[in-house]
């Protein structure tokens, strides 16, 4: 996020586009609803009808994948209404009249062909947005989880940098984390094509950096992603350690990734739990869990906060970093002895620029966000007050593309995929915490009423869902919240695997999985 | 208020009399605000200071001078020259009896203090102000919800006070609306929309009104599940494990048990509030599921438990395999979204200092 969690009462234009905010991030919610309260006006698109929309001042139902579209009708209105902040673009983007003159070509009666969304409502939201004092945009994975989803995201900074929505209380572009330290395990370098701190692998000096503090030449090439990796499993890799992830039931195309972890010559997992991905190991290694660890997350406003262990673990369950360094001593690596979390968090503040102006002891209270770049730093709750971080803003001029599937006859019917409330994906804990059952007890697959009655379902029968990779048994559930044609359904069970359908497509940038748009068909039992 | 209010623009102070010391205040804060920054141990029933003032339990009354009756402190904004008396005999009498009565509506006078964060207030207060003198009998309001099976919230009304900080919270702090209160008087009641179960409402479980409630009528049933389990409730700050907002919570365990979960009402990211999840889905740690030692693939293709030294040599082996037969770039590694930085730094460094590559990941793509 640009801008702070503790900003989200203060716009008085909200836009969220691809985040079910009430489900996915309850608590970031209130402080929506709080700013309706004060008088804000919300903006919400969305393909279903979700919460956000029921509250929402103008509700904009997009079709799944349009969101470019979308994006690019309403940087047309707020061009052609004059709403643009030339000062702003002026003083910190680049590209501008090259964007402005693109957009030109994209109507709201353009939107509206692609997108469903009648016109009159894309010229209100851009309208509220572009007058906005202080305009915020929010989203999550309904922009990112698409074979455009870069350009999702590049559209929605082009609405940024041509009204100036960034950088003041209140303002901002808002991607929400979706796991607790998703955040945190990128920044601290668990990626191919960056070292701790986002430093990128590809330059030199940073090779030099880390070759003195690791004793060990690091490639410079970047290296490949777990989309990749697994692409090439049983080819040229044969070995796997996976910590932490049911990958098996939460990444897409499930047949292939069974096969793909099954062709390993072998495969190390470490978990909580003998997930469905842990049955396919090797060996498995017991690891400590929530409340029995001492370490740190980092949040999705980059708040680096303290966890601390309050019981022991079952057994002889070991925490995470101890396994690893265990292994890693184990198979004669050098610099791997460490007697707790402390030290190895220590020692990412050493190494990390974002990182450097704390240490175990200083983030004991959660103040700071980063970047925290020297000691007696404050942190850093806003980013780009003044400056970009690399620069000037860049207006890209992005287009509207296809998914990669898109319906046919055999697949009439678009699924689009997310999560609920109560469950948490692939249930390995909400499944297991007493309760959770009597508010989700089952999948079900959320149909309109109008859809249940033509295709011969009904609310509660049994459907067959398909793709063009594999089938599932789901229950039917009427529910307006669905728009004519587009279901939706969780990842959340292991007897409904949707990843068994889901995974036409990655965005060939991020290598980011289409979970978000499907073609399937959708017949009774 | 007063045009003579020295607001300066710069943080410059304005002053009132507060029991004779001169004090300076924040034009806008309340006469209750005040008093608690400068220590005055002024009592509530009906205060939650996440919500808007409500004025409803008449405890935190003040005297103002040039004012006959007492003032409810919370809902009076201060002004500059205002002179307060926070404590005398007359507003302690005043007090007491109100307590008397307060308690007077209630079956229950002491709760299990597993019941939520506040659920011991009422009692406390009780005592503070030898109040359990039983000098009133009379009607009760609420009736209880025995019938509501959902596994979280106890709903015994008969423990009831009217203060409506349940109802408050649910629209201010989550925005849900889910409950409201019916009728009038000693028919006064908690209720959701058509009088039902919580599932059949708005509710989302996000257990603030368990929190926020001064005398346990709505209680934690997770917690209160655990109450007979011996030791000391300890507590212990952590994050919440779920979403990417980290909320804080306060971990309260019995022994070597998760008991329950307490929101931090000093918490950076959340400020008290929680979600369901947050709020309840803490005992996944302790089920009978959870891996209590290595397990090692036997020969008879089936996974046997191991020492840990039998499994990292057995894993190391394996993977050693992988790098001498075809290379360093034929091992993989992915991080946890799930686990601590440390776990994702360890892995990193595992791969850089340990094979010299850049093959890894972190479960954010899919």
């Amino acid at each position: 996020m640009s801008n702070p969690l503790a900003d989200m009462d203060k716009p008085d234009v909200i836009f969220c586009i691809g985040t079910n905010m009430t489900e996915c991030h309850p608590v970031a919610a209130t402080g929506i609803k709080r700013a309706l309260a004060k008088g804000a006006k919300l903006i919400v698109a969305d393909p279903r009808h979700i919460v956000l929309a029921d509250l929402a001042d103008v509700y904009l139902p997009l079709r799944v994948g349009t969101d470019s579209a979308l994006l690019l009708g309403m940087a047309h209105v707020i061009a052609r209404e004059g709403l643009v902040d030339q000062a702003f673009m002026d003083a910190r983007t680049t590209e501008g009249m090259a964007f402005l003159e693109h957009v030109q070509r994209f109507s709201p009666e353009w939107a509206e062909e692609i997108t469903g969304v009648p016109a009159a409502d894309i010229e209100q939201a851009a309208l509220w947005y572009g007058q906005a004092e202080r305009g915020a945009i929010y989203y999550t994975l309904g922009i990112t989880e698409h074979i455009c989803g870069v350009e999702n995201v590049q559209g929605l900074c082009n609405l940024v940098l041509m009204t100036g929505n960034i950088g003041r209380e209140g303002t901002g572009i808002n991607p929400m984390r979706g796991q607790n330290n998703i955040q945190g395990a990128g920044d601290a370098g668990a990626l191919p094509n960056n070292y701790p701190g986002f430093q990128p692998v590809t330059d030199p000096e940073n090779q030099e950096k880390f070759e003195k503090l690791y004793g060990k030449k690091v490639d410079l090439e970047n290296g490949i992603t777990k989309v990749t990796a697994l692409e090439m499993c049983g080819d040229q890799i044969r070995a796997m350690f996976i910590d932490g992830e049911n990958t098996v039931v939460s990444d897409p195309e499930r047949a292939h990734c069974e096969k793909a972890l099954r062709s390993l010559d072998f495969l190390v997992v470490a978990d909580l739990f003998l997930t469905e991905t842990a049955e396919l190991a090797d060996v498995v290694f017991p690891v400590s869990a929530w409340g029995e660890v001492d370490g740190t997350q980092t949040n999705t406003e980059r708040r680096i906060q303290r966890l601390r262990a309050a019981v022991p673990s079952p057994g002889v369950a070991r925490p995470d970093w101890w396994v690893i360094s265990a292994l890693a001593k184990r198979m004669g690596f050098q610099g791997f002895e460490y007697e707790g979390a402390k030290e190895v968090f220590n020692e990412l503040c050493e190494v990390t620029e974002i990182y450097h102006g704390v240490d175990w002891d200083k983030v004991e209270d959660g103040a700071f966000s980063w970047p925290i770049p020297f000691d007696g730093h404050p942190g850093t709750p806003m980013l780009h007050a003044d400056v970009f971080e690399n620069g000037r803003g860049i207006f890209n001029l992005v287009e509207q593309r296809d998914p990669a599937e898109t319906v046919d006859d055999d697949y009439p019917v678009w699924l689009t995929t997310g999560r609920r409330l109560a469950s948490y994906h692939t249930r390995t804990q909400t499944g297991r915490s007493a309760g959770i059952d009597y508010l989700l007890s089952e999948e079900s697959l959320e149909i309109h009423p109008d859809d249940v009655d033509e295709w011969g379902l009904a609310d509660g029968s049994w459907a067959i869902m398909s793709s063009r990779r594999g089938s599932v048994r789901v229950r039917v559930k009427a529910t307006k919240r669905s728009p004519r044609g587009t279901v939706f359904t969780t990842f959340s069970f292991a007897d409904v695997p949707v990843n068994a359908l889901t995974g036409g497509g990655y965005d060939p940038i991020t290598q980011t999985a289409e979970l978000k748009v499907c073609p399937v068909s959708v017949v009774p039992e | 208020m007063s045009d003579n209010i020295d607001d300066g623009g710069n943080g410059a102070l304005s002053t009132m009399t507060l029991d004779g010391e001169d004090v300076g205040f924040t034009p806008g804060e309340t006469v209750y605000e005040v008093s608690e920054r400068y220590r005055r141990e002024i009592p509530t029933l009906c205060y939650d200071e996440r919500l808007e003032p409500f004025g409803g339990c008449r405890l935190c009354i003040v005297e103002v001078e040039g004012s006959h009756n007492p003032v409810a402190s919370c809902t009076t904004k201060a002004a500059q020259g205002m002179k307060v008396t926070t404590k005398s005999g007359r507003l302690e009498m005043h007090r007491r009896v109100l307590l008397e009565l307060v308690a007077s509506e209630n079956r229950d006078l002491d709760v299990d203090p597993m019941s939520g964060y506040a659920s011991g207030e009422m009692a406390t207060l009780l005592d503070r102000y030898d109040a359990r003198t039983g000098r009133f009998l009379g009607l009760r309001s609420g009736t209880s919800h025995p019938d509501d099976p959902n596994p979280f919230i106890l709903r015994d009304y008969e423990n009831c006070i009217s203060c409506f900080r349940c109802v408050r919270v649910c629209a201010e702090q989550e925005g849900d609306y889910a409950i409201s209160v019916m009728n009038r008087g000693f028919g006064t009641q908690i209720t959701t929309e058509f009088d039902g179960i919580l599932k059949d409402s708005a509710c989302t479980f996000c257990g603030q009104c368990i929190q926020t409630c001064p005398t346990g009528a709505l209680a934690d049933l997770k917690a209160l599940a655990s109450k007979d389990v011996p030791g000391e409730t300890k507590l212990t700050r952590t994050i919440c494990p779920y979403c990417g907002v980290g909320c804080s919570v306060d971990l309260m365990t019995r022994g070597d048990q998760v008991v329950g979960v307490l929101p931090a009402m000093d918490g950076p990211a959340n400020h008290g509030a929680l979600c369901v999840k947050g709020q309840f889905a803490f005992d996944f740690i302790g089920h009978e599921d959870r891996l209590d030692t290595p397990l090692v693939r036997g020969d008879d293709g089936q996974l046997h438990p191991a020492t840990w030294d039998d499994a990292l040599d057995k894993a190391a082996e394996g993977l050693l395999a992988a790098v001498d037969n075809h290379g360093r770039h034929s091992l993989y590694v992915v991080a946890s979204g799930r686990a601590p930085t440390e776990a994702a730094y360890m892995m990193q460094k595992f791969v850089r200092a340990g094979l010299g590559t850049n093959y890894i990941d972190n479960c954010s793509r899919a």
